[in-house]
């Protein structure tokens, strides 16, 4: 409560109250009835899905829109795909991210500070510049998928994942965000183990990265949702269609099949899932994330 | 003396070691296709034949492109549909639940749940309740007496409705930013306003709202630059129509580029965009490092 209300009577705080709560569930039922929507219209019997008046219950619930909708097309691939493509960013980005963010966090070097400003500086650089060229380096990457070494003759990366997890295997988010909470860290428990005679990787590894669990699951949540929602790379990167992800099997399929609704709900909510399921159990380092990326834009 | 020195090289020797993978793929994933971005605007690159040089001759072409030109208005026209209703929703959301009580948490979360989806899968939820006939907003709508359009088909609803779309997904994060503003503002602030006999209104007016100017500004320019690189819901919803209505400068750079293979040309474009959005991150960088408060 404000501080507004010490001393108004208990009636007007009461009416207060009811405003609150009465605003504050309908804006609630407005944000979440597509996703109510989204799923009734995936367990109704077609008739239902379109009649008028629109009906908000199905009579009876009905499975045969996601069966459809994974006969159509292999959902159950492209889950996978993206499953694993969003996996391997986390991976990635966790290990490298942590592992340069630490250098530039602890570790005396003549170059730390202008290497990390041109990472930083390269943040602002929007994705679109790079898509292009990123295509082009990766089709002419030397020795790989059929090139010569002069990066001829075959197509390199494009078809493959590592096009898409390599462009992105460690973001300069990754590195900041790391780096940012190794900062936070005292220095002297790397000093003790050197006079202990621990190795340089073991430090890092053994000490220093098991106090970053808290920023490492932000991170990781981060770079999962990006990685399982990413459209546009993917899309131009694999062509071939056993490689797509769920978000481009979703868009064809909502593309090719413009007027089956059902599958089409059963495939979104299938889409969003993950995520939802994530949210559920690891609900406070979304927020964090997202107050963080606010900051940096 | 010495043992200090070989210890520092040792560090370093080590730093390097740890930044090399990042260091590799950053130069090859980000420094080599910027340098590139520029030099292919030069080129007729097009995928199958040998690029020649053309100096400034897609630049040119640009100018005169009726269709890019066209592409940066209607983003320009989601902008400003956008920010001020993004600002607006998001600050309310933020005003309404920025207190402790029974219930909020859940509140709060139900405004964030739709972040979480992916543009790709919002945009098929909506395709399908923004459907002139069946769809669940005209239903909502014939409730009130009112026959809705056909959202997605007609020229003049249907960035409106792509606007509806990303505030959707879009207000559950600025509130979150919001309510973070909020918590920043100095509770004696209020207190001294209502010792002067300041209303809810006015403390609002003449202290909320001053105080969460950095917020603010820093949700818009976000906001302009999530416009100018506004892409999947546009695909999705109306493959950028009716009539390149809602085509955005992404969408395109990327039928340019990997539909037609004019990869040279594309890239003149890209550059264009890229600077136009460049401008507004450097606005916020500058917003963001300014105000302590947020970090």
């Amino acid at each position: 409560m404000r501080a507004h209300d010490i001393g108004s009577s208990p009636f007007s705080r009461n009416v207060r109250a009811a405003v609150f709560y009465i605003l504050a569930i309908a804006m609630s039922v407005f944000m979440f009835l597509p996703f109510f929507w989204s799923l009734m219209t995936s367990i109704k019997p077609d008739e239902e899905i379109f009649s008028l008046p629109i009906r908000w219950l199905p009579s009876h619930i009905t499975f045969e829109h996601y069966q459809n909708a994974f006969r159509t097309v292999p959902f159950g691939l492209y889950f996978w795909n993206s499953f694993f493509l969003a996996t391997m960013g986390v991976l990635t980005n966790l290990f490298f991210g942590s592992l340069s963010g630490y250098a530039f966090a602890k570790l005396r070097f003549r170059l730390n500070k202008p290497l990390f400003a041109i990472l930083l500086a390269a943040m602002m650089i929007p994705g679109v510049v790079t898509l292009i060229p990123s295509f082009f380096v990766l089709k002419h990457l030397p020795l790989l998928g059929g090139n010569d070494i002069l990066g001829r003759g075959g197509f390199g990366l494009i078809n493959s994942f590592w096009g898409v997890i390599l462009p992105g295997a460690s973001g300069s988010f990754a590195v900041f965000f790391m780096r940012q909470f190794f900062l936070t860290l005292p220095s002297d428990l790397m000093e003790m183990a050197r006079i202990e005679g621990a190795g340089e990787f073991r430090i890092f590894w053994r000490i220093y990265l098991p106090l970053t669990k808290p920023a490492l699951a932000t991170l990781g949540i981060f770079t999962f949702q990006a990685g399982w929602n990413a459209f546009l790379w993917p899309m131009i990167v694999l062509n071939d269609p056993a490689k797509h992800t769920i978000q481009m099997g979703l868009q064809a399929f909502s593309y090719n099949y413009q007027t089956d609704y059902g599958p089409m709900m059963a495939g979104a909510l299938v889409a969003v899932l993950p995520i939802l399921i994530l949210f559920l159990f690891l609900q406070r380092y979304f927020t964090q994330g997202i107050a963080f990326s606010g900051i940096k834009g | 003396m010495s043992s200090m020195k070989s210890l520092g090289r040792h560090e370093a020797r080590t730093a390097y070691v740890f930044i090399t993978p990042t260091m590799l793929l950053f130069t090859v994933f980000t420094v080599i296709p910027v340098v590139m971005a520029l030099y292919l605007s030069f080129t007729d690159y097009d995928v199958l034949n040998r690029m020649n040089w053309v100096g400034f001759a897609n630049y040119e072409r640009l100018i005169h492109d009726d269709l890019l030109w066209r592409t940066f208005r209607n983003v320009l026209y989601y902008a400003v549909l956008f920010i001020p209703l993004n600002i607006a929703i998001s600050l309310a959301i933020a005003l309404l639940l920025n207190r402790a009580g029974l219930g909020v948490k859940l509140f709060r979360t139900a405004a964030y749940l739709p972040t979480l989806t992916s543009a790709v899968a919002a945009a098929t939820v909506w395709l399908w309740l923004l459907h002139p006939e069946y769809g669940l907003v005209n239903a909502l709508l014939g409730y009130l007496g009112i026959t809705g359009p056909a959202w997605l088909a007609q020229t003049n609803t249907a960035m409106p409705s792509i606007v509806m779309v990303t505030l959707w997904q879009s207000v559950g994060a600025n509130m979150v930013i919001y309510l973070a503003g909020l918590q920043g503002v100095p509770e004696y602030m209020y207190e001294a306003a209502r010792l002067e006999g300041a209303n809810r209104f006015q403390s609002f007016r003449y202290i909320t709202w001053p105080q969460l100017k950095p917020t603010t500004f820093l949700v818009s320019t976000m906001s302009i630059i999530g416009a100018l690189q506004l892409f999947d819901q546009a695909f999705v919803l109306t493959q950028g129509g009716p009539a390149n209505a809602t085509k955005t400068p992404v969408y395109l750079i990327y039928q340019q580029g990997f539909n037609q293979l004019q990869m040279g040309y594309a890239s003149a474009q890209a550059f264009v965009l890229a600077l136009s959005i460049l401008i507004f991150s450097i606005l916020n960088m500058r917003i963001s490092k300014s105000d302590e408060t947020f970090v």
